[in-house]
C-alpha cells in the first residue's frame, strides 16, 4: 500500500498551503491552596468518593472500608483484591494484611493471556497508585505499569486508586510539563475522572457499564 | 407506528421527503427535543465566562488550522514516530482500500470475532457489512452502538447513536436477543445486562477496533476519549489492536491535547472531561503483562485529500467531531439523524457528506438548513459551516470544470440559469427594468400562487404582494426634496 501513501501525500502537497496561524495564549490557573478541595469535589461530582489518609494509615482504612462492603463478585467469603506486590504500597498492604484472611489478596504477575478467567470474573477490587491529580477536572493519571497493569484499574467492579497530596497539579497541561510527557510516554498513558459511566440510554446515568461501578481515592497526606 | 415512519423515512428519496416523514412522529420528535435540550444546557453550564470561551476556542481554532496547514508534514511524523513505537501503520486511499487492509490484518491473525469501541470512521467505511461478507463478526460494545446493531439499524447522532430509542425499546430489543433476558425498562438492569454479555464478548474476542480522537504526531500516540470504558477494553484486553482514523485527526505536539480536549468533552456532553482519556504509544511491551502484542493504525483519506485541496472547504477538515452542531440545529433537533440518510447527519454531516460522496447523490443536504448560523456560533473549533452551506450550494447550481467539489454542477438547471440571466439584463438595462416593474406591478397580483415553477417557493410561504407601482414611478411622481 506504499502507492497509497505516495499518492495521498502527493496530493496533499500539491494544495496551495495555508497560512500557518500562531498559537493565541491561553491557559488556566489554580491556586495551589485550591487545588486539593478542588479535585476532591470535582471527582465527588462525578460520582467517585475520596477519602484522606496516611501513607502509615491507608491499608487499615482501606481493609475497614472493604468489610463493609462485602464481596461483590460471588466469592464465597471476604473480597479478593488485586495489589502490585513489586512496589512499595503493594508491600504495605501485604505486610498489613497478614492478620486479615478475609481479604485475599492477588496479584497479577502473569500474562492476561493466562490470569483471564481471573481478571475478568473473579476480582472484587484492585488498588493502583497514580502519578498524581488534576484539581481542574478531577482527574488520577495513571501510567501503568509492568507491576501494574492496565486491566487492573479497569476489570474489578471497585478500583481504589492512592493520590499523593502534594503531586495534585493544576491542569492537565501542567502535569504534562512538571512531568515531561512529550519526552517519553508509557505504552499507555490514561486519564480517568470518576467509575465507568454511560448515558446512552434515554440520557440516564448508569454506571458501571464496562469498567469500575465504583472509584474509592485515597488522598495521603503526607 | 414510529418505527414504520422510522424505516420508511430511511428509504424516502431525498432529505425533504425523509425529513417530512420525520416531523409526522411526534414519538421521534419528543425524543430529540429531550435529548438535545439536555445537552444544550449541558454545554452552556461549562461555558458561563464568555473570555474564557473565546480564548480557548480561539486556540483550539488554531491547533487545528496548524495541524490542517502541515498536513503532509505531520502524517508522516505521526508515521515515523508510530512505527519506532512499534505501531504498524497503512494507508487507505478509499473505504474500500479500508475495509481491506483490515480484513487482511485480521484474517492474518485467524481473527473470527472483533469487538469494536466507538468509531465514526468504522461507520463511514461500512466495516461491519464488509466483514461479515468474510465470515468475521464484528461486535459493537458501546452501549449505544450495540443497541443500534440489535436492532440492525445505524447511529441517529454522532455522539449518542441511540437517541431514536426509548428505554422500551431498549427493553424489547434485549428481551428478543439476549437468551434468558426477562423484558425490564430499569436503565441500571439494563446496563448491568449489557456488562455481562459484552464482558464474555471482550473475554473471547481476538481482536479489537477503535477510532482515534487525536492522533498525536510529536509522540506517535493516540489518543481515544470515551465514558464507557469499553474503549479501553477493546484496545487492551484482545492480543490485537486495529485503529482506524480519518487522516486529519492527526496534531502537532502533545501539549495540543488539553485545549482540544476541554473543546471536545464540554462541547460533546456538557462534561468538564470523560470519565476516561486514554493515550496509546505502542504495543506490549518485554515484561508487561497486558495489552495487545501488536498495533495498527489505519490512516483513511476518503475523499479528504481532495477536500484539502480547496483553501476554503479545507476547514471542514477542522472538525473534531463534538456534534454540538446537531445538538443546536433547529432542522437536526426536530427530523433526528436518520433524516439525512448519511453516515455523519447535522451541520457537519450537511458540509461533509456531499464534499465526500459528491453533490449528484447528497447535493439536497446543503439545501437542509435556515442558514440560521447556529452551527458556526456553537462550533468549538469556529468552522464557518453557514458559509461552507452557502458555497456548495453555489458549487452545485454551477457547472465550472474547474471546480474540485465532486460532483459540482449536479444540480445545475438551465431555467434558473435563465431566471437569473434576465434578472441581470433587467438591472442592467432602463428599458427592460421600466417594462418588466410596469408588467409586474400590473399582472404580479393577478397570477395564482400555484403558478408551476413559482409554486416551489410559494407551498411553503405566502406570495409577496406586489405595489401598485413601482417605486422609481412614484418618486419620479412625488419627488423627494434632495432629487
Ligand atoms: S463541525 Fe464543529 S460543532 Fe460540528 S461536530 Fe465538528 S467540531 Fe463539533
Amino acid at each position: 500500500m506504499s502507492n497509497a501513501r505516495t499518492a495521498i501525500l502527493d496530493r496533499l502537497r500539491a494544495a496551495r498551503p495555508a497560512p500557518l496561524p500562531v498559537l493565541p495564549e491561553w491557559s488556566v490557573t489554580i491556586p495551589p491552596a485550591e487545588r486539593l478541595n478542588r479535585f476532591s469535589e470535582r471527582l465527588e461530582a462525578s460520582h467517585a468518593e475520596v477519602v484522606t489518609s496516611t501513607s502509615g494509615h491507608w491499608p487499615s482504612l482501606l481493609a475497614e472500608r472493604l468489610k463493609a462492603r462485602g464481596n461483590t463478585q460471588g466469592s464465597a467469603n471476604g473480597s479478593s483484591v488485586h495489589y502490585p506486590p513489586g512496589t512499595h504500597h503493594g508491600r504495605c498492604l501485604a505486610d498489613a494484611w497478614t492478620d486479615k484472611p478475609e481479604l485475599r489478596l492477588v496479584a497479577y504477575d502473569q500474562p492476561v493471556e493466562v490470569l483471564k478467567d481471573t481478571l475478568v470474573h473473579r476480582v472484587d477490587a484492585a488498588v493502583t497508585a497514580t502519578r498524581g491529580g488534576i484539581a481542574e477536572t478531577g482527574t488520577l493519571i495513571l501510567w501503568p505499569s509492568a507491576e501494574e497493569p492496565r486491566l487492573m484499574s479497569l476489570l474489578p467492579p471497585l478500583h481504589v486508586a492512592l493520590v499523593e497530596a502534594k503531586e495534585i497539579y493544576g491542569t492537565l497541561t501542567e502535569a504534562m510539563m512538571v512531568q515531561n510527557w512529550s519526552a517519553g510516554l508509557p505504552t499507555n498513558a490514561l486519564l480517568i475522572s470518576g467509575p465507568s459511566k454511560t448515558a446512552d440510554i434515554e440520557q440516564t446515568l448508569a454506571y458501571g457499564v464496562h469498567g469500575p461501578k465504583e472509584l474509592l481515592v485515597i488522598v495521603l497526606d503526607p | 407506528m414510529g418505527s414504520n415512519l422510522a424505516t420508511s423515512a430511511a428509504t424516502a428519496p431525498d432529505f425533504a421527503a425523509r425529513a417530512s416523514i420525520a416531523l409526522a412522529d411526534d414519538g421521534l420528535r419528543r425524543k430529540f427535543r429531550r435529548a438535545m435540550d439536555g445537552l444544550m444546557t449541558k454545554r452552556a453550564a461549562q461555558f458561563p465566562d464568555p473570555e474564557a470561551w473565546t480564548s480557548l476556542r480561539a486556540r483550539g481554532a488554531a491547533i487545528r488550522r496548524r495541524s490542517l496547514a502541515r498536513l503532509p508534514q505531520l502524517l508522516e511524523q505521526l508515521e515515523t514516530r508510530c512505527r519506532a513505537n512499534g505501531i504498524q501503520v497503512h494507508w487507505a486511499e478509499t473505504s474500500a482500500d479500508a475495509d481491506r487492509i483490515i480484513q487482511g490484518i485480521l484474517t492474518d491473525h485467524g481473527v473470527r470475532t472483533l469487538i469494536k469501541g466507538k468509531s465514526m470512521v468504522s461507520e463511514e467505511i461500512h466495516l461491519n457489512d464488509f466483514l461479515a461478507e468474510h465470515s468475521i463478526s464484528a461486535v459493537e460494545s458501546d452501549l449505544g452502538e450495540f443497541v443500534i446493531q440489535l436492532a440492525h439499524e445505524t447511529p441517529s447522532h454522532i455522539i449518542m447513536p441511540c437517541i431514536h430509542k426509548s428505554k422500551e425499546d431498549v427493553a424489547t430489543l434485549f428481551r428478543d436477543h439476549i437468551p434468558n433476558q426477562a423484558y425490564t425498562d430499569d436503565v441500571d438492569a439494563l446496563t448491568a445486562t449489557a456488562r455481562r454479555v459484552l464482558r464474555e464478548q471482550f473475554a473471547g474476542a481476538d481482536a479489537g477496533l477503535s477510532g482515534v480522537n487525536f492522533a498525536i504526531a510529536e509522540t506517535g500516540t493516540l489518543c481515544l476519549v470515551e465514558n464507557e470504558g469499553n474503549g479501553r477494553l477493546s484496545t487492551t484486553l484482545p492480543p490485537l489492536h486495529v485503529a482506524v482514523m480519518g487522516l486529519e485527526k492527526v496534531v502537532e505536539r502533545l501539549e495540543d491535547v488539553p485545549p482540544l480536549l476541554s473543546l471536545l468533552t464540554r462541547s460533546a456532553t456538557g462534561q468538564a472531561i470523560t470519565t476516561y482519556v486514554n493515550f496509546i504509544s505502542s504495543p506490549r511491551k518485554e515484561g508487561e503483562q497486558d495489552g495487545p502484542r501488536e498495533v495498527h493504525l489505519v490512516l483513511l483519506d476518503n475523499g479528504r485529500t481532495r477536500i484539502f485541496g480547496d483553501p476554503q472547504l479545507q476547514e471542514t477538515l477542522a472538525c473534531i467531531r463534538c456534534g454540538a452542531c446537531m445538538n443546536h440545529c433547529p432542522v437536526y433537533t426536530r427530523v433526528g439523524g436518520h433524516a439525512y440518510d448519511a453516515v455523519y447527519p447535522g451541520p457537519i454531516g450537511k458540509i461533509l457528506t456531499p464534499q465526500i460522496d459528491g453533490l449528484a447523490t447528497a447535493g439536497d443536504l446543503p439545501h437542509a438548513s435556515s442558514l440560521c448560523g447556529a452551527c458556526g456560533e456553537v462550533c468549538p473549533v469556529a468552522i464557518p459551516i453557514p458559509n461552507l452551506l452557502v458555497r456548495l450550494r453555489g458549487e452545485a447550481a454551477h457547472q465550472n470544470s474547474a471546480s474540485t467539489v465532486m460532483g459540482a454542477g449536479a444540480r445545475h438547471s438551465s431555467v434558473e440559469d435563465w431566471v437569473w440571466r434576465g434578472w441581470r439584463l433587467m438591472h442592467q438595462v432602463p428599458l427592460f427594468y421600466r417594462v418588466a416593474t410596469r408588467v409586474l406591478t400590473r399582472i404580479g397580483n393577478a397570477m395564482p400562487a400555484s403558478l408551476p415553477m413559482l409554486n416551489a417557493w410559494t407551498s411553503v410561504r405566502t406570495k409577496p404582494r406586489f405595489a401598485r407601482r413601482p417605486l422609481n414611478e412614484l418618486v419620479r411622481s412625488r419627488g423627494f426634496d434632495h432629487e
